[in-house]
């Protein structure tokens, strides 16, 4: 078919589209943010965005840059103190979906932000936990939004900042996490979700054009694609063309495109 | 503000420095760059650049943080740098999470030695840090992590107003501030502008004069973060300074400019101004 959106437009969209309307959402910054928003602007009107620096409920007009962007502030119904945010809203259970990204990501949706090599001698010294932690461990159900290649995706972390499913099977629930962990992995190519009993992530639905060797060829890990795997709905032209606008108003406002790393 | 960081902070004193994206306190990390204090132990959550700038000048010995990175830009090359390769100096370091980090400042300032939570479970975190550790709930029988308490010796934060009788009025993100300055020895902080009343509603974020060890007035001692109400958040030097910060000559050539050999923060604002062309677009 012919390309009339990007990879990173349909893993965007796709995104979006997994965040129920009314869902109180918290937020991280970058791809988690731009979905979240995407999905305020279309489908999820009334989804409540909650970002770490304290917004509750922030519906901003642009994307925001950093996790504290004044427009946050302005436009949601409380602002509280970051102690606050973590302990009564995320701590206090009323959170129903953490938004989060990876530097790195295995095959049961741990993540890795802290170290590429060793802890005391690391390769790469990556941004370290934020709220990922607390997100991924107490949100009621997490989505991860990543880019996919084999940097991202890895047969082993050097480093778990952030837990999802551990070892498999049932080694989240033996470690005491309240919240229910990652229910979707979406990516570039394709949309990743966990197996029911092992808990390893299998792909559940392809990009329109992707092949699954191209899945394969990107991916650290044997990717194993789930029986009833199918093909996920390429773009409509709302969410493009939203997508698009959001974008745009971004760039002018900011004075610099927004990176999503 | 010079007197009272030279009054206030002294070599070898763990400082927090706390504003959570909004109201970071530059013009006073730069004050403390320029008088040359040493073996600093730095507490922030998301040191920023103005650890990355304390870190790089040979400040710090060792960094309690949460996420270290430049905010929708990417790394923070100093801090990479110091903890990659030890440059200028070996950076010990203490990692914890926001929640975390957030906890113990309320720990601090309820002059608690821990805090408890509900984090870590399942991470890497205690292994590497043997300060994280577990509790069990004598109530209960739940397993939860137990952290210290940060109480630094000074805690430095910038705020939009203050009275004549020294209190402080800040709104917007609000982070930690009022937390880290109440966990801390001795707090400074910087305010926009001195107003003859604060006109505050009764439940606004408001430190009392008499809870402070000095305030003074900074106009625009946030930037290149920002200060609702005020200005916004330079966006643009936050991307340049991927570039300034990139190299160990670059990013000392511009302490030496900039910090180093400017008398005060208006002196660096204005020179900011003049070279903003040739700072972006090297």
């Amino acid at each position: 078919m012919s390309a009339a959106y990007s990879a990173e437009e349909m893993m965007t969209v796709a995104a979006a589209r997994m965040l129920r309307n009314g869902a109180v959402c918290f937020v991280g910054i970058g791809l988690p943010s731009t979905a979240a928003n995407l999905a305020r602007l279309t489908h999820a009107p009334d989804a409540v965005l909650v970002y770490e620096s304290g917004p509750i409920g922030a519906k901003p007009p642009v994307l925001p840059l950093s996790i504290g962007d004044g427009n946050l502030a302005e436009t949601a119904d409380t602002v509280v103190s970051t102690p606050e945010i973590f302990r009564y809203w995320l701590q206090g259970g009323r959170i129903d979906v953490g938004f989060l990204g990876a530097a790195q990501l295995d095959r049961f949706a741990n993540i890795n932000t802290t170290v590429v090599g060793p802890y005391n001698k690391p390769t790469v010294r990556l941004p370290g936990a934020g709220g990922a932690p607390e997100i991924s461990s107490l949100a009621k159900e997490v989505l991860i939004v990543v880019r996919h290649s084999r940097r991202t995706l890895v047969k082993k972390l050097d480093f778990i900042t952030s837990v999802g499913f551990l070892t498999g099977g049932d080694a989240r629930e033996k470690a005491g996490l309240p919240g229910r962990g990652p229910a979707a992995v979406i990516t570039d190519l394709c949309i990743l979700r966990p197996n029911p009993g092992s808990r390893e992530l299998e792909v559940a639905s392809i990009h329109p054009g992707v092949e699954r060797a191209t899945i394969a060829a990107n991916t650290g890990w044997e990717m194993r694609f789930g029986e009833d795997c199918g093909e996920t709905e390429a773009p409509r032209s709302t969410e493009l063309d939203t997508l698009r606008e959001l974008k745009a108003r971004t760039a002018a406002a900011h004075g610099v495109p927004v990176d999503e790393a | 503000m010079a007197e009272a960081i030279a009054a206030h902070v002294r070599d070898g004193d763990s400082l927090a420095m706390e504003g959570f994206t909004h109201l970071i306190p530059f013009a006073a990390g730069h004050e403390i760059i320029r008088q040359g204090r040493r073996n600093l132990s730095l507490v922030r959550m998301t040191p920023d650049l103005i650890y990355d700038q304390l870190i790089g000048a040979g400040c710090a010995s060792r960094l309690t943080f949460s996420w270290g990175g430049n905010p929708g830009v990417g790394s923070l090359h100093r801090f990479r740098d110091a903890v990659e390769n030890s440059w200028p100096g070996p950076l010990e370091i203490e990692e914890r999470s926001h929640s975390d980090l957030a906890n113990a400042y309320v720990a601090g300032a309820a002059n608690l030695p821990f805090a408890v939570l509900r984090g870590y479970a399942g991470s890497d975190f205690p292994r590497v840090n043997d300060r994280i550790r577990n509790i069990t709930c004598p109530f209960t029988g739940e397993a939860l992590a137990a952290t210290p308490s940060v109480r630094p010796d000074v805690t430095i934060i910038h705020a939009q107003k203050a009275d004549g009788k020294g209190n402080v009025l800040l709104w917007g993100i609000l982070g930690v501030q009022k937390e880290a300055v109440l966990a801390a020895r001795r707090a400074i902080v910087t305010v926009e502008e001195r107003v003859s009343s604060l006109d505050a509603p009764p439940n606004a974020c408001v430190l009392p004069g008499w809870a402070l060890t000095a305030v003074c007035e900074v106009p625009r001692g946030a930037t290149p973060s920002y200060a609702h109400g005020y200005y916004s958040r330079d966006n643009v030097f936050y991307r340049a300074w991927d570039q300034i910060s990139r190299s160990r000559e670059r990013f000392s050539a511009w302490v030496d400019q900039h910090i180093l050999r400017t008398r005060d923060f208006p002196e660096y604002l204005k020179m900011q101004r003049d070279s903003a062309v040739q700072a972006v677009y090297p």
